[in-house]
């Protein structure tokens, strides 16, 4: 145990862990002796009751988790992607590659499968769990034609019929040459207003992070959700404190996370977001498997209530949903 | 989410109207009887760069200008209506960095006499009546938060045509110049790009022209959402446009940037503007495509 990539703020589990683990080698080592039983047996209950105190204080650490430390726990690298889930929840998957213009991004997986008893077409950015990966993905930055290749296999969906599955994974839509040359903005724009009149239900789910208008280019859905400890918003803690705090640091990104307001609990709150799903105790992390069954419990029911809609009440509710959207002041006109 | 004319306002900066904070100074070009080109470094009598619609008369450099002066540049002299100024900023999240989003408002709203970053209406250009709208870089870097957005989007559907009303419906205009969404309304200014690039399906749909006219500069949600998505994009000479910002690039690829990237003429070459239009020939060139819109 304790061996995975530690979150400073678990660090007090670090000592019972090691304790746990003392424990357990030692009742590996002295069960087979039998002149030793009664030992070993209050050496099951000593764990037993440190696993409990363990569980206890991993539940406190996290249902007070700052937005800073949420966007850290989204950001854990053993934080299930896009193409564990495909795995976990999905059976049958035809990946459809390529935007039939440019290439083919692997920042943003798309293709047909099963979830549950539905078909969907699923699109899902993938950060990348290899240092190989993870660079030919850009870290989940995804490219022009990345967000085309994406909008091309929507509109196949929508000819098919199917529901459309997004998940959301990214710190942000690739910022570089080729991107900007490829007309990133322009491929991000198109997504949404062509997102916004596609007649097939579609649902999203932002996974881990929610960065921008990266994010937003595979989110105009008929409903919206965020997993309990992803983040989502209009731009990273970092990218904002460096912009209004001048400068990028542990507590300048402390602010600017709480001022973002980009945990799931605040997004649910201002509207932005229809529903949380919880994560297995600890982070989605700690049991993929729990995890990805809530995320597809929730997929399968929303699909099915969706389904009753003709396409238009699901187009004309879409554009309601988002044009409720924002939050001024109005005077009546003089 | 809108909040009405009857909701608490006590959250909110003092109300303001038009003539009570109007008489700021243009905070585009500094004073001065003259003042320095930033681009050919000539000095330059100020009447004669606003009498050359602050276009640099030695170099053609097109300064940055307002919205105000911007519908003075493009409207038939005494036809612009404007139309959503009843809508004022919120601060939804109670946001504060080294500075509250209140304190932020109140001052733009006094430096620059608007109410936010953004002024709509109809008017009549070159006797074609059009819905005008024009982004203001001088307020909070023309961001997009809640009313910018609002605003774009009552402006699209004021416009788009409805045939069941015999509606014919008006030709769509936006004149961007932004620094993006609006950090400190975070979330609901991300929301601003899907709602207002949905309003744009719609006019679409409904078989409706939008020209988006990109200024310098242009960039990130404001450009990833409706300036992107003209039926005709128009662009100023050598305006910076972008998704992200030169500096995050730099910083991502750590190299030099080529010289002229992002400019109007690379977005060009690049195919991803229709035009570049000189500022004094905008007005003809907007009359000559509602023309040919047959709209
Ligand atoms: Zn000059």
């Amino acid at each position: 145990m304790a061996t995975y990539y530690q979150l400073d703020f678990e660090k007090p589990l670090v000592q019972l862990d090691q304790k746990i683990d003392d424990i357990e080698s030692r009742i590996r080592v002295e069960e087979p002796d039998p002149a030793l039983a009664t030992g070993v047996e209050s050496l099951r209950s000593q764990a037993q009751s440190l696993k409990t105190e363990r569980a206890g204080m991993l539940s406190d650490i996290y249902s007070k988790l700052t937005a800073w430390q949420t966007v850290r726990v989204a950001r854990h690298p053993l934080r299930p992607q896009t193409r564990d889930y495909i795995e976990l929840m999905t059976r049958d998957f035809a990946e459809m590659h390529g935007d039939r213009r440019f290439g083919d991004d692997p920042a943003l997986v798309t293709g047909m499968c099963r979830i549950g008893p539905i078909k969907v077409m699923l699109v899902g950015h993938q950060k990348g769990r290899e240092t190989s990966e993870k660079i030919a993905c850009h870290f989940g930055c995804a490219h022009p034609e990345g967000y085309r290749k994406a909008l091309l296999k929507m509109q196949l969906a929508e000819k098919f019929g199917l529901p459309i599955v997004t998940l959301v994974d990214t710190p942000g839509a690739y910022p570089g040459l080729g991107a900007e040359q490829r007309g990133q903005a322009e491929a991000i724009a198109v997504n949404l207003r062509e997102m916004s009149r596609l007649r097939v239900p579609i649902v999203s789910i932002v996974i881990g992070e929610g960065g921008s208008g990266g994010a937003l280019g595979i989110a105009v859905a008929d409903r919206v959700a965020m997993l309990q400890h992803a983040w989502y918003s209009v731009i990273s803690p970092e990218g904002c404190a460096a912009i209004l705090w001048k400068e990028a640091n542990e507590q300048t990104n402390t602010a600017a996370a709480k001022s973002l307001k980009l945990t799931a609990a605040d997004n649910l709150e201002l509207g932005i977001v229809d529903d949380v799903i919880p994560e297995a105790l600890g982070g989605a992390h700690r049991d993929p498997k729990a995890t990805a069954n809530s995320l597809s419990d929730w997929i399968v029911r929303t699909l099915q209530e969706l389904k009753k809609q003709s396409p238009e009440d699901l187009v004309n509710a879409r554009y309601e949903r988002f044009r409720r959207m924002g939050q001024f002041l109005e005077q009546a006109p003089a | 989410m809108t909040k009405t004319a009857s909701s608490p306002r006590s959250n909110a900066p003092a109300p303001r109207t038009w003539s009570e904070v109007r008489p700021a100074r243009r905070a585009s070009i500094p004073e001065g009887l003259w003042l320095r080109c930033p681009s050919c470094a000539k000095m330059v009598y100020r009447r004669h760069l606003e009498a050359n619609l602050n276009v640099c008369p030695e170099c053609t450099h097109h300064f940055r200008i307002g919205a105000t002066e911007r519908v003075l540049q493009l409207a038939d002299p005494e036809t612009f209506q404007e139309m959503f100024t009843n809508l004022q900023p919120a601060d939804p999240l109670k946001f504060k960095d080294l500075k509250t989003y209140r304190e932020r408002l109140v001052a733009e709203q006094v430096k620059t006499g608007q109410i936010d970053a953004i002024r709509a209406g109809k008017c009549f250009i070159k006797g074609r009546e059009a819905m005008l709208v024009c982004l203001d870089l001088t307020f909070m870097m023309g961001s997009m938060g809640s009313v910018v957005g609002e605003t774009i989007t009552r402006a699209i559907e004021a416009a788009t045509p409805n045939k069941a009303k015999g509606y014919a419906g008006l030709p769509v205009i936006i004149v961007s110049c932004s620094g993006g969404a609006r950090m400190q309304e975070a979330g609901l200014s991300l929301m601003q790009m899907a709602k207002t690039s949905a309003a744009l399906a719609r006019l679409d749909d409904a078989g409706g022209l939008f020209v988006s006219v990109l200024t310098d500069p242009t960039t990130g949600g404001v450009t990833a959402s409706f300036a992107m998505l003209g039926d005709v994009i128009l662009a100023e000479p050598r305006a910076l446009i972008g998704f992200a910002g030169p500096r995050v690039i730099q910083q991502t690829i750590r190299q030099e940037l080529p010289e002229g990237f992002q400019r109007s003429e690379f977005l060009l070459k690049a195919g991803l503007v229709d035009r570049v239009v000189p500022r004094a020939n905008m007005r003809t060139e907007l009359a000559r495509l509602i023309d040919y819109s047959g709209r």
